[in-house]
């Protein structure tokens, strides 16, 4: 049984998993862009979140963690990353989102208690472009809303069997 | 390998010569990181932490970090675990091999926060680990006593 099975088993439902991935993003926000994230209001902004970073997970959590948000907020990722202003989007933006999703994804399963060493990460990867359809073998999606300077982010783990 | 006089906490260590005050000067340092925005925050941090960095290498990977430590001495090499072509534990591994790089510590700096992660880059000969995320004070708290030859 996977560790994620393993901790379902044992109660550890959504209301363990989602605060722990909350506060995984909101330590490496903290630490890296000195900004921090808040809780998304019951209205949102609507807002196009056309930059998605996404890292697998494999071993005893097998899944994608991903993030989403607008080019804007990637880019003031960027600018926050760096100490410098980057007015548009290009490599170094996507490089600095994928990095933020690494080490979100990293903090995350260094929270969970026996899974570090048996889960791997793979390298991040990044999407522009808001029209797809992404398919995948999840069995279990946890997903939360964080604001990242009066803009919304998307959090999401999708977990596979 | 000629040292550059590096100053210490205060404490003398065979090997470096210490200078008695808490920062550190004319560190060549090679930084290992597949990110460019990674490579340029932990050199940020570096700055921010107080120590004297003179020059700063960069490389993508472990193959492109043993090609450049051959190349370019180095004092002090900050390294990421999970990379493309050569990861960080194979490189610390192989760079025991290089003539011109034996007993220049090796920090680690990466997502991998495991226990056995840990375990498995101080075996393999790295003198420190730093996960991310990490603040400019954790880099000093964790590189100058590398720096040092603190255990």
């Amino acid at each position: 049984m996977n560790t994620f099975r393993a901790m379902q088993a044992q109660g550890a439902g959504h209301d363990f998993w989602l605060p722990t991935l909350r506060l995984a993003a909101k330590e490496v926000f903290d630490l890296m862009l000195a900004s921090g994230l808040e809780d998304a209001p019951e209205s949102l902004p609507d807002k196009k979140l056309e930059v998605t970073s996404m890292v697998g997970l494999a071993g005893g959590l097998s899944g994608i963690l991903s993030i989403r948000c607008s080019t804007k907020s990637a880019v003031r990722m960027a600018s926050r990353m760096l100490g410098a202003d980057s007015d548009k989007p290009g490599p170094e933006v996507w490089d600095a989102v994928g990095e933020v999703c690494n080490m979100v994804a990293g903090n995350f399963k260094n929270k969970i208690t026996g899974l570090g060493d048996g889960c791997t990460l793979s390298v991040p990867t990044v999407i522009t472009g808001a029209d797809y359809e992404r398919r995948t073998m999840a069995v279990d999606e946890i997903s939360v809303t964080l604001m990242f300077e009066a803009e919304p982010l998307v959090l999401s783990l999708e977990v596979q069997s | 390998m000629d040292r550059l006089p590096i100053r210490t906490l205060g404490d003398a260590y065979t090997g470096l010569e210490p200078v008695g005050a808490a920062t550190m000067d004319n560190i060549r340092t090679l930084i290992v990181d597949d990110s460019s925005v990674m490579r340029k925050i932990v050199e940020r941090s570096l700055r921010q932490a107080g120590l004297g960095i003179a020059e700063v290498w960069e490389a993508g990977n472990g193959a492109e970090a043993l090609a450049s430590v051959q190349e370019h001495p180095v004092d002090l090499i900050l390294c990421d675990i999970n990379m493309p072509v050569m990861d960080g534990l194979e490189f610390v591994k192989q760079l025991g091999g290089v003539a011109n790089a034996k007993g220049v510590p090796v920090v680690m700096i990466t997502t991998e926060g495991s226990e056995g992660h840990v375990v498995q880059a101080l075996s393999a000969g790295a003198r420190g680990y730093i996960r991310k995320p990490f603040t400019p004070d954790q880099v000093k708290e964790h590189v100058l006593p590398v720096l040092a030859g603190k255990p």
